[in-house]
């Protein structure tokens, strides 16, 4: 009896406790929502949620700190969160770029969920609002059902989300429309009221909905764009100061949709192409920089013959075919290198340094690559390097022998999870070189040349017989 | 001022080079060009196509290589295969010929040594065309000890471009022959070198040669009999010397020795009926010596004439029963079918078809003689004639060498090969002593013109008439014709040569290349599409059933387990094979059960009219499969005779799992403008069988132009 009275009171404590910390949860309540808008594309296997939200703010004091709420799963499968603020009134708007970083909130919440926390760049007074958009890139989110489909079977997926925005904050007035690539949907959850015309379904308007609401819904559509994902990206670039960046990358690609099963037959996929593989892909677009040269494509057993080069004064356009068309989980591995003239991309510093300005993405358009690594392969000789990169990425460095190295040639690696198109941007390694190291290697090799001929006059001149 | 210009003719003059050091200067620059000309002439196909290894055979070698780099020598060296002949596996260290590996993989070290980053395929690649140069110095060496050094300039020009020497040196033919025809001619030209001067440091080089050989190839066995043979007649002709004594016993013994320390070869040295011919010359040359001692000691004639006889007599009856002892109790093993299909060019045909299925191992045509060594074949017996003319031990070698050669050339068409640097020595002699003779002729005169100026302007003319009369009329003027013709020949010889590397020799055959109907070149890369296909989208431990011709392929480039490859050395396990391709589907499901296979691969020339495909070897897959199994029979597939896949061919053929696995929905494709659908271009016919049903395979795989099928071997239905 006494036991059970404590264990009731311990209880009651542990639920007060619990009351309490959720009572005073931050974030601080000091934002209301007036109104939000989400529109999900899901034409591709990349998904762009962009969410335009009107803050205001509601407390007493300035504010500039923004929580985003996700749940786990979503964040798993995030490839970037990107914010803009709006300012400015209808044709004169302009947009600032804003900080976003991960969070915690110092206590739990009722449902599990990450935090993201926007920095305004100026603190929002009491009672002013401000326009926010938010853009997340979800990569891998794509459900295939069924999970494997025969050849001439179209791929279906799954969409999960919920309808009402998960959020810390009240928000008054939201909506969310979701597009999908066709009309072709098997089925989605209704939350009234939802409205669908052509190939965009509409949730809401939903009125008032208090913070964490959540209201889980699915959608069953076809999606035959190509799932490519480059599992890894391993992209070489060596400087070579007499004048040539040789670019080697690595790709191990996958077809990351609804799994192949069973026969693949050519006769059917040669003669009937749109009712046949639907969902596989034959052909790969790389869009390279401008005056490449060398360009090749191989694997490791070969050169694959079925690539197509164009070029102009403005960029250069690579398709290529690997060497058989990509159904469901088929993998393919394959290299392309090119060559690139030097001055486009090496620049020289203030500071005496040299910097070296290339894109840290991947060539292959529309393309999700789970682990991008970027080695930069300083020549040899070079010191103090230190990478720029626009956005968070592990780095280290390695050495590497190329020919005729010595000492070999400090190698500049970075590496980023998650990586999809809307990451590409320009990043730069800095590096002191001293020119004279470029002789190096040439008087290594006349050097050597002179020693041999050296030796064939001594050989010729040495009289080595014993006999007299 | 006034020594200025004389300080510079000064230089000049010391510039000036004497005669001796002009032609030692053109010989160098000579070689250097001739050693270039021999690499650059064999890179056709790295330029035409890619930087890739051809053929079948290279592929294991290459894969070997690979392993050889990432494993070291010992794992290599006691390398049990388990991805090859499943579900056997293969001792690959002990039934290969290490020396192309090894010698790959140490350039390989030294250009790594040395700070040059290459791949080891791109070493792979270059070995071959690398040896062919290295030929071209030992045949010019070789041609300045048998002749002398124009001989050798000239050997050495004809073997950098000789197509029979070319065909197995091309870039990317990364097989055993292209380093052995290097190390046969090493050897041959140092034991030469040995018999010439009898020394020890000669016949030890030589010995390491052979044991180089013998490490790479083979072929080994030829020099094996064919040096016995060379002292063999030297002992007849009464040529016996204590050179030859030194040179053959320090070559025999030192190069056994060394020859049995590579694990495929081992105790077949002293066990093998095909080396028993130098064991027993040996024997014979310790008996000679002997008996040269005991005449040396005794002075009377008589007596020696007896000692002569019982110990000729003795050391024949010894031999014969040491002989026949070994052949009986097994000790000595019999001759290999290999072997015996060489002196009997009819016994593989009859007995073993496996050999005489190979291509390569068929009668030479005389047409291939005069594409592999055009003019050669008619200098050959011109140089035979200026051999005979001035025979010594150097010429007697090459001469017997040059004819046993050219029998097994005729025997065999891949032994062209070890034919062509002993046709390019003797015809190298045939043109340097012809042109020497020529020019010689010609000079002479000049001479006696040049005398004749001296004495006056008047008397010129009379004295080299007068000199003419002499001598043959025309003479000169023939003499020069004769040149021409002799410099047109070769020049012809020359353009040949580069024309079939071009066209014949240089093409990887694992790309094919087509010209399309704009003229443009079409590439089909369907094997390795499909080999591609089978290395990423397959299970690890895949098992792939084909004929044995792909199975080197698919191990080194589709990194899958095969039931049986080129190394062909379990005869049963292929006709299994065999037999599965040439049964019914429901016969052949029980043996690709037992064997455990998961994917069946079938090559189809159909819509391509690619010709070397299946179906066009299928007869051989039925002789090999019934040669083991009485149960398939090769009239089952003919139909009078008459082998057809159209509506007339034999019921069998039409149901079997090759024809079936080949024509497998076939029927509904158009290959031909203006034909029926299913119509074979590759055969020109209509197929009989349209309608092919599968029940236990599905299609797995079909490259983009049919060329490669694959199909997976369904699971056993459930029972219930």
């Amino acid at each position: 009896m006494e036991a059970w009275i404590r264990a009731r009171v311990t209880l009651a404590l542990t639920l007060f406790a619990l009351l309490f910390f959720v009572s005073r949860s931050s974030p601080p309540r000091q934002f209301v929502i007036s109104n939000a808008e989400r529109r999900i594309d899901l034409s591709s296997h990349i998904i762009n949620v962009h969410l335009t939200l009107k803050v205001e703010n509601t407390g007493t004091r300035p504010a500039s700190e923004v929580v985003l709420a996700l749940t786990p799963t979503e964040v798993d499968h995030l490839a970037m969160v990107d914010a803009l603020a709006i300012k400015g009134k209808r044709k004169k708007t302009t947009s600032v770029r804003l900080e976003v970083k991960p969070t915690e909130l110092p206590d739990a919440p009722p449902i599990d969920a990450k935090y993201f926390t926007i920095y305004l760049a100026d603190p929002l007074n009491s009672g002013e609002s401000t326009t926010l958009e938010v853009l997340y890139v979800f990569m891998h989110f794509l459900e295939p059902f069924p999970a494997e489909i025969a050849q001439s079977e179209s791929q279906l997926v799954f969409y999960h989300d919920t309808a009402l925005i998960l959020s810390p904050y009240h928000i008054k007035q939201q909506t969310t429309f979701i597009k999908t690539p066709s009309t072709k949907v098997e089925s989605f959850i209704r939350v009234e009221p939802t409205n669908r015309v052509g190939t965009e379904i509409k949730y809401g308007p939903y009125e008032d909905c208090p913070p964490y609401s959540i209201s889980p819904i699915h959608v069953h559509f076809e999606n035959n764009s190509p799932f490519a994902v480059v599992e890894e990206l391993v992209q070489e670039i060596e400087i070579s100061h007499w004048g040539n960046i040789q670019v080697t990358e690595h790709y191990t690609l996958v077809h990351a949709g609804a799994r192949h099963k069973g026969v693949f037959s050519r006769v059917d996929y040669q003669s009937r192409q749109f009712s046949n593989g639907a969902s596989s892909f034959r052909y790969l677009l790389a869009r390279l920089p401008a005056r490449v040269h060398s360009v090749y494509y191989r694997d490791e057993i070969g050169n694959i013959s079925s690539s197509h080069l164009r070029t102009n004064s403005l960029k250069s356009e690579l398709e290529i075919e690997p060497r058989y068309p990509l159904f469901g989980g088929w993998k393919a591995t394959f290299v392309i290198g090119y060559g690139l003239p030097l001055q486009d991309f090496l620049f020289e510093s203030s500071d005496d340094k040299r910097y070296l300005n290339f894109t840290f993405g991947c060539p292959l358009i529309g393309m999700v690559v789970d682990k991008l690594t970027i080695k930069v392969v300083l020549p040899e000789g070079s010191t103090d390097p230190s990478p720029v990169v626009p956005f968070p990425v592990e780095h280290r460095l390695e050495a590497k022998y190329s020919s005729l190295d010595v000492i070999g040639r400090t190698v500049v690696v970075l590496e980023k999870k998650n990586f999809v198109p809307m990451h590409n941007s320009h990043f730069q390694v800095y590096y002191t070189f001293n020119p004279i190291f470029m002789l190096a290697e040439p008087l290594m090799l006349a050097s050597a040349f002179f020693m041999f001929f050296v030796a064939c006059v001594a050989y010729i001149h040495i009289d080595l017989s014993i006999r007299k | 001022m006034a020594t200025m210009p004389a300080s510079a003719s000064d230089l000049l003059k010391s510039f000036k080079l004497k005669t001796k050091q002009q032609e030692l200067l053109i010989r160098v620059s000579i070689l250097c060009l001739v050693y270039i000309l021999a690499f650059i002439t064999r890179l056709f196909s790295v330029l035409r196509y890619e930087s890739m290894i051809h053929e079948f055979d290279p592929y294991f070698n290459y894969r070997t290589t690979l392993y050889l780099t990432e494993n070291g020598f010992y794992d290599f060296w006691n390398w049990f295969d388990y991805e090859s002949w499943y579900p056997l596996g293969r001792i690959v260290g002990g039934t290969l010929y290490p020396g192309l590996m090894v010698t790959a993989v140490l350039i390989y070290r030294i250009l790594r040594f040395l700070r040059f980053a290459v791949h080891i395929r791109e070493v792979c690649v270059l070995t071959a065309p690398f040896f062919a140069s290295n030929t071209t110095l030992v045949a010019y060496f070789f041609g300045k000890e048998i002749w002398d050094s124009g001989a050798g300039l000239v050997a050495a020009i004809l073997i950098a471009v000789c197509p029979g020497y070319i065909s197995r040196s091309v870039a990317g033919s990364y097989d055993n022959e292209g380093v052995a025809i290097f190390a046969l001619l090493f050897t041959f030209y140092v034991f030469v070198k040995a018999v010439n001067t009898g020394s020890l440091a000669w016949s030890l080089a030589s010995a390491f040669g052979y044991f180089y050989m013998v490490s790479a190839w083979g072929g080994y066995v030829f020099i094996i009999n064919l040096i016995p043979l060379y002292v063999l007649v030297l002992l007849i002709t009464g040529r016996y010397s204590m050179r030859l004594y030194v040179a053959y016993n320090c070559m025999y013994i030192l190069g056994m020795l060394l020859a049995m320390q590579i694990r495929f070869v081992g105790f077949q040295h002293v066990q093998s009926g095909e080396h028993m011919a130098a064991m027993g010359v040996f024997f014979l040359m310790q008996v000679f010596y002997f008996l040269d001692w005991v005449k040396h000691m005794l002075s009377d004639t008589k007596l020696f004439q007896a000692f002569l006889r019982i110990t000729v007599t003795s050391a024949v009856a010894v031999g014969g029963v040491a002989l026949g002892l070994g052949m009986v109790s097994g000790y000595i093993s019999p001759w290999t079918g290999r072997f015996y299909s060489l002196l009997d060019p009819t016994y593989a045909k009859d007995h073993i078809p496996i050999i005489a299925s190979v291509s390569e191992h068929q009668p030479t045509a005389w047409s291939s003689f005069m594409f592999d060594f055009h003019i050669l074949l008619f200098l050959f017996p011109a140089g035979l004639y200026f051999c005979f003319k001035r025979l010594s031990d150097a010429t007697i070698f090459i001469v017997m060498y040059g004819l046993t050669s050219m029998y097994f050339a005729g025997v065999m068409v891949r032994l062209i090969l070890v034919a062509t640097p002993a046709v390019c020595l003797i015809s190298a002699i045939a043109v340097s002593a012809t042109v020497k003779n020529l020019t010689v002729l010609l000079r002479s005169k000049n001479k006696v013109v040049q005398t004749g100026s001296t004495k006056g302007s008047g008397g010129s003319k009379s004295s080299s008439k007068a000199l003419l009369d002499q001598s043959q009329p025309f003479q000169k003027n023939g003499a020069i014709a004769l040149l021409f013709g002799a410099f047109y020949l070769l020049s012809r010889y020359a353009t040949h040569c580069t024309w079939v590397t071009s066209e014949a020799y240089s093409s990887p055959s694992i790309v094919l290349a087509a010209r399309g109907a704009h003229g443009n070149r079409v590439i089909f890369d369907d094997y390795r599409e499909a080999y591609f296909w089978l290395r990423q989208n397959t299970p690890q431990d895949a098992k792939v059933m084909s004929w044995w011709d792909y199975g080197y392929q698919i191990t080194a480039m589709g990194n899958r387990t095969v039931i049986v490859d080129n190394n062909t050395w379990n005869n049963t396990h292929i006709a299994t094979v065999g037999r599965a391709m040439s049964s019914y589907e429901d016969e052949a499901i029980e043996i690709i059960r037992s064997l455990d296979v998961d994917y069946v691969l079938v090559v189809f020339g159909g819509v391509t009219g690619y010709s070397s495909d299946d179906i066009n070897k299928f007869l051989w897959m039925v002789r090999i499969g019934g040669g083991v199994f009485p149960v398939i029979k090769e009239p089952d597939y003919l139909v009078n005779g008459e082998y057809r896949v159209d509506k007339g061919a034999a019921p069998k053929m039409l149901n079997c799992l090759m024809y079936k696995l080949c024509y497998y929905r076939f029927g509904e494709m158009m290959t031909e403008y203006g034909k029926p659908p299913g119509y074979d271009r590759a055969r020109g016919v209509e197929i009989g069988n349209k309608d092919v049903k599968l029940e236990h395979l599905e299609e797995a795989f079909t490259t983009s132009n049919w060329i490669v099928r694959i199909y997976r071997v369904k699971p056993p239905n459930n029972r219930w």
